[in-house]
């Protein structure tokens, strides 16, 4: 652990807390521009959050300690998973930690702690959400482990960094794997995040709604540290794809102020991508019906079991 | 020749890419959608066989991907859309023994293409291996596809796809002498039995007077009791 | 520490005449209880020393036949096991010293014979001890689930003796003849024999089979699983927490000392095969029936299966890796077997205890009648969800910690080669994580029915807080439980000798106090930087906000969408607002249960006009247990039949076939002797 690599990770977690609301915000803001509306600017995230944090929140009389303690857990939570996985540089102070399986043990936690407290307060609503979202996640950590066991054919290990820098190399080439398992974790990640066509971010229809049902009761700093746990989740998503997709351009360690410069336009310039390609995706589609939600991750789950067996057929010979 | 290099990476993506497309035919239920992803999988079958036109040095082979271009992604997806579009078929494809069981049978029969492709071809290269595993596997899905699909689009995309794996194994990087003449000859045979089969077929599905307008609206395979979601 | 094993064994023997004794003496049941504890605490001492000092040479008993020497001997594996024995014993001691002040003499004697069965397997040195230990601990067993049928006079308690009674005869009749088989015909039963002459070819498979029969039926192993949610809630929770927590690890610790320690060995690479596609199918179903059934305790004892079956996963796994000769990984798999083995111990005896308290305190176990518990039991409430979380495979608690070794062996199990084998564990792979987010669901949906939302039932709101020893035992298991969860690299360390038994490579994963690693290409796990990172994060968010956000929390009737207050009848709000325990089961079940497990949905509505609400029926039943006790009864009825003509039979028939089997035996002899 050099001080160079603290003072990156320092850096990296910082700019995730403060980009991530912003990030959801450009996400919505292209997507009004794409439809033809004006749309807020890419702060009001940001705004919304800190207006909640003045609010007096109001409790239900039938919640108990898991309302106020369940926030901070999930937060907590998704935090320690984004400060895993690598945005701008690699050999971060935690590289050694950053392990795909804790990542997706630690998005569990916070979902756990989501569903906890949805179910609190006793509400058909809340109940309704949280059994959907853990059975949406039956579906959808298998289809991420097998994704990650392409990975660890490839790189031969289950951690970010490691991945990311044989990947960076170009070690591996361009495989039918990759793509069948890039297309599987594009799925999860979009059931994780509640976005379109799993569950609409923006929905108020309460019948289909996933994540926003389980937020019903919440209100003041309490709704501020969920909604703030949903943009974290989805910056954690984008960087991890960028992180194993896209792995250019990624500083190394403490590589002075040029290197830094170049790792932040690189990381930049790669979630901007993918936050168009969200906007676009999520514009051009239609939400599916509740029901057809598992054949999706059951198909993003099948699409990497193919991708490990392709995987085992090129290197078996080898 | 193995990974890292351009001409095999792209070969690999390509027909990747064409089996990939079978499996999101296996997983559609809209006829529209069927059609348009079949057009789609003659696209990559044809930038995979022009593909490998130019990494052998086969001018041939760019006829056969343009007779491939022009008859699949364009010819054909037009001419069933009119179809159905004149007979007013159902638009939706429903299947026999729903999608979800139907993905995890494709996936067996992928698996199975590569445990038997594995043991039969020992020496050969990696590239020769998986191009043979991935057209096996297409030929493989496009059968599960005919077999599982009740609605005629859906049994004209199975042999589409069937089809569409023997031109991959033909253009393979070890080849096979004629594969133009052959791919051509087999685009023709296809032709010939599509128009045969929906000469034939078509009778009997529409000739009722069209009890097949009146499918229900939604929730076709699904247990009763939750209309309205 | 051999004689300390046979001084605990006659002291479990003491215990049990003493609970003959209770029927007069009273006081006396206290005293069995607080003996089975002591007793319990010093098997996991004994378990801890062995494995820490290593054990001594085998005690020939002075009992026993001439040509199978009792003989007793604690190495590596067995200490491993008794470490987790004495950890489940010691809780369920406590809650029974609590709770079962007053127990009838017949459960006072079966009770330290149970214990005692359980020990004798674990501490046995041959096959005949063996067999011996683990009979008394099924037929003991049994014995506690008779004496409660008859305390209850209910039909279901007295299916449920008659079931498992059934099984272990069953489990008996496949175990005798695998070990018999073992022993060859040179008939040298002892361990150290049977480890120098391994079974091969063919009888090896036999064995194998038989092996998995007899003990998979007692772990709960699909597809002879189906006794075991209908046994397990029958008895006491702390009987309960017996039979699901160690009981199961005992027969798994019979798998790989019979399979793995002794046969293992120079076997094929398919050796490890069926374990690994039982525990995978064990882990599917258990997991999925825990998220549907809507008795606590039957939930618990559906997702032991699960873990049982993750445990037989790993073992499956490492037989098939030592067989490559991929000796770390075969560690990395074997040491996950273990970790998750005591993982599972501690938090489900802590689950079951928690259910038993809940029982006790809010009258009821069906998840309908629960609700809201949290306020009235807050403490329990607590404890109970460090189980349900480690249960549920969330970090940094003990039960990720053993899936995520399970996990990284899973994922380098492709270095094998053999494509079959490549494929055969990506989709375990897949299992093994569905399987643990199922259980994740299934946990969620226990704690949170029973101690989240509003009471269902009136009842529910007179529940009372466990009393101090009962609590005791629940903080002592949270604290273990974290603690193995904390420290699972200092724990594999101890371990070391019980995992190079299992899967014969002597250098152990790279584990220190603070890490865990799967192997020096791999990826590590730091638990406590894991805790760390939560502590800080969470600690330093409610830190900040305490100063951003200062205004207390206001509170207010729910809004629950808009629904109207409840009637003046209802002062609890209508049970009927919040999801029921089959209502919550729902996008499971409609997910895979129909395909697995037979379920069904049927929605009545009633006539328009009707002003009668709409009933929704669900239900599910597993298909396995019938499939195979219909057989079995429609051959019982045709055995029964034909048997008949033997009544007609004169004393020269009789003799005549008793010589005819003679003369057969005789001839078998002949036929398979190896000279």
């Amino acid at each position: 652990m050099t001080p160079g690599g603290i003072v990156t990770q320092l850096v990296h977690l910082a700019l995730m807390l403060a980009l991530a609301p912003l990030l959801v915000g450009l996400v919505r803001w292209l997507k009004a521009r794409l439809m033809g509306r004006r749309g807020a600017t890419p702060l009001q995230p940001w705004r919304d959050l800190l207006k909640l944090l003045r609010k007096q929140p109001l409790l239900a009389e039938s919640a108990s300690a898991v309302s106020i303690a369940a926030p901070y857990l999930a937060l907590g939570a998704t935090a320690a998973a984004v400060a895993l996985v690598p945005g701008f540089a690699r050999g971060m102070a935690l590289a050694p930690m950053a392990d795909l399986i804790l990542v997706a043990g630690l998005l569990a936690l916070s979902r756990f702690a989501l569903a906890l407290a949805a179910m609190d307060v006793g509400t058909a609503f809340g109940d309704l959400g949280a059994a959907r979202q853990m059975s949406f996640a039956a579906l959808a950590e298998p289809a991420f482990i097998l994704s990650v066991l392409c990975f660890a054919i490839l790189a031969g290990s289950t951690n970010i960094d490691a991945i990311g820098a044989v990947f960076a190399e170009g070690g591996p080439g361009l495989r039918v794997s990759l793509l069948l398992a890039l297309l599987a974790l594009l799925a999860v990640a979009l059931a994780e995040n509640g976005r379109l066509p799993v569950d609409s971010p923006s929905t108020q229809l309460e019948l289909t709604m996933v994540h926003e049902a389980m937020l019903l009761e919440t209100s003041g700093r309490y709704l501020a540290l969920w909604e703030m746990q949903a943009a974290l989740r989805l910056m954690l998503w984008l960087s991890l794809l960028a992180a194993l997709f896209l792995p250019f351009g990624t500083a190394p360690a403490f590589s002075g102020v040029f290197g830094w410069a170049a790792g932040l336009l690189a990381w930049a310039v790669k979630l901007a991508g993918l936050a168009v390609a969200l906007a676009v995706f999520e514009s051009a589609t239609a939400r599916m019906r509740l029901f057809r939600v598992p054949e999706f991750l059951g198909a993003a789950l099948l699409l990497a079991l193919l991708g490990a067996v392709f995987l085992f057929l090129s290197t078996g010979s080898a | 020749m193995g990974f890292g290099q351009l001409s095999f990476d792209m070969a690999h993506l390509l027909a990747g890419g064409v089996l990939l497309l079978c499996f999101v035919l296996l997983y559609q239920r809209r006829v529209a959608a069927v059609i348009h992803a079949l057009a789609l999988q003659g696209v990559a079958l044809a930038l995979a066989v022009a593909w490998q036109g130019w990494v052998l040095g086969m001018p041939g082979l760019y006829i056969a991907a343009l007779a491939a271009l022009g008859a699949k992604a364009v010819a054909i997806p037009i001419g069933l859309r009119l179809l159905v579009r004149r007979l007013e078929l159902r638009r939706a494809v429903d299947s026999a023994i729903g999608i979800g069981p139907g993905m995890v049978a494709g996936v067996a029969l992928v698996a199975l293409a590569v445990l038997v492709v594995l043991p039969a071809t020992p020496g050969s290269g990696v590239l020769a291996r998986e191009g043979l595993a991935i057209a096996l596997s297409v030929v493989l899905l496009g059968m599960l596809m005919m077999i599982i699909r009740r609605h005629p689009i859906g049994h004209v995309a199975g042999l589409l796809s069937l089809e569409n794996g023997l031109v991959l194994a033909a253009a393979g990087p070890r080849g096979l002498p004629l594969v133009v003449e052959l791919a051509t000859a087999a685009l023709v045979l296809v032709l010939t039995a599509v128009a045969g089969f929906f000469a034939l077929r078509l009778r009997d599905d529409v000739a009722g007077p069209g009890p097949g307008l009146l499918h229900q609206p939604y929730a076709e395979g699904d247990p009763p009791g939750k209309a309205g979601r | 520490m051999t004689a300390a094993l046979a001084i605990l064994l006659c002291a479990l023997l003491l215990l049990a005449l003493a609970g003959g004794g209770a029927a007069r003496w009273s006081a006396l049941a206290r005293g069995v209880h607080g003996g089975c504890l002591a007793v319990s605490v010093g098997l996991m001492a004994l378990g801890g020393a062995v494995l820490a000092g290593g054990g001594g040479a085998p005690l020939l008993l002075p009992v026993g036949p001439p040509w199978a020497p009792l003989s007793l001997a604690v190495d590596g594996l067995s200490a491993w096991f008794l470490l987790l024995l004495g950890a489940v014993g010691a809780a369920a001691g406590l809650f029974a010293w609590t709770h079962e002040a007053t127990a009838p003499p017949r459960r006072l004697i079966a009770y330290p014979l149970f214990l005692f069965g359980m020990a004798l397997t674990l501490g046995a040195a041959d096959g005949f001890t063996l067999i011996l230990g683990f009979e008394a601990m099924s037929l003991a067993s049994w014995g506690l689930l008779v004496a409660r049928a008859l305390e209850s006079r209910g039909e279901d308690e007295r299916l449920a003796a008659r079931l498992y009674l059934g099984f272990a005869i069953f489990g008996a009749a496949c175990l005798i003849p695998a070990i018999a088989l073992m022993g060859g015909l040179a008939g040298d039963l002892s361990f150290a024999g049977l480890r120098a002459a391994p079974v091969q070819g063919g009888v090896a498979a036999l064995v194998m089979a038989l092996v998995l029969l007899g003990a998979g039926s007692r772990a709960g192993l699909v597809p002879l699983h189906g006794w075991l949610p209908i046994a397990h809630p029958v008895a006491p929770a702390g009987v309960s927490a017996l039979m699901s927590c160690a009981m199961t690890k005992v027969a798994l610790y019979v798998v790989a000392r019979l399979l793995l320690d002794l046969g293992g060995p120079a076997q094929p690479p398919g050796w490890g095969a069926p374990l690994l596609v039982l525990g995978a199918a064990s882990a599917l179903l258990g997991a999925l029936r825990a998220t549907q059934e809507v008795d606590s305790k039957v939930l618990l004892a559906c997702s032991t299966i699960e873990h049982v079956g993750l445990v037989a996963m790993g073992l499956g796994l490492s037989a098939i890796l030592r067989a490559a000769d991929l000796g770390p990984l075969a560690s990395v798999a074997a040491g996950a077997a273990l970790l998750h083995a005591l993982g599972h111990a501690l938090f489900k005896t802590l689950l079951f205890l928690a259910a038993g308290e809940v029982e006790h305190g809010a009258g009821s176990r069906r998840l309908d009648a629960l609700g809201g518990l949290i306020h009235a039991m807050p403490l329990v409430a607590l404890c109970t969800l460090f189980g349900a979380a480690a249960a549920a495979a969330l970090p940094p608690l003990v039960g990720f910690a053993g899936e995520w070794l399970l996990l990284q062996a899973l994922l380098s199990a492709w270095r094998v080669g053999a494509l079959w084998v490549q494929v055969l564990v990506a989709v375990a792979t897949a299992v093994a994580a569905l399987s643990t987010a199922l259980g994740a669901a299934a946990m969620l949906r226990f704690w949170g029915l029973i101690f989240l939302g509003r009471a269902r039932t009136p009842r529910t709101l007179g529940a009372q807080e466990a009393a101090p020893p009962a609590r005791a035992a629940l903080v002592a298991l949270v604290v273990l439980s974290v603690g193995a969860g904390m420290l699972p690299g200092s724990l594999l360390a101890l371990a070391a000798p019980a995992v190079a038994q299992i899967s014969g490579h002597a250098g152990l994963v790279v584990a220190g106090p603070l890490v865990v690693s799967a192997s020096t290409v791999a990826s590590d796990y730091w638990p406590l930087g894991v805790l760390g990172l939560l502590a800080l994060f969470a600690g330093g968010l409610a830190a900040v906000l305490r100063r951003w956000s200062p205004h207390p929390a206001a509170r207010g009737p729910v809004w629950d969408g808009g629904f109207i207050a409840p009637p003046a009848h209802l002062p609890f709000g209508d049970p009927a607002t919040q999801a029921s325990a089959a209502g919550f089961a729902q996008p499971l079940r409609r997910l895979l249960g129909g395909r697995l497990l037979m379920a069904r949905e049927v929605v009545h509505l009633a006539a328009p006009g009707d002003p009668a609400p709409a009933r929704l029926e669900a239900g599910f039943h597993d298909p396995v247990l019938p499939a195979l006790l219909r057989p079995l009864s429609a051959g019982r009825e045709r055995l029964a039949g034909a048997a008949e003509w033997l009544r007609d039979l004169g004393i020269r028939q009789f003799l005549g076939i008793a010589f005819g089997t003679l003369l057969l035996l005789l001839v078998l002899l002949a036929l398979v002797d190896p000279a």
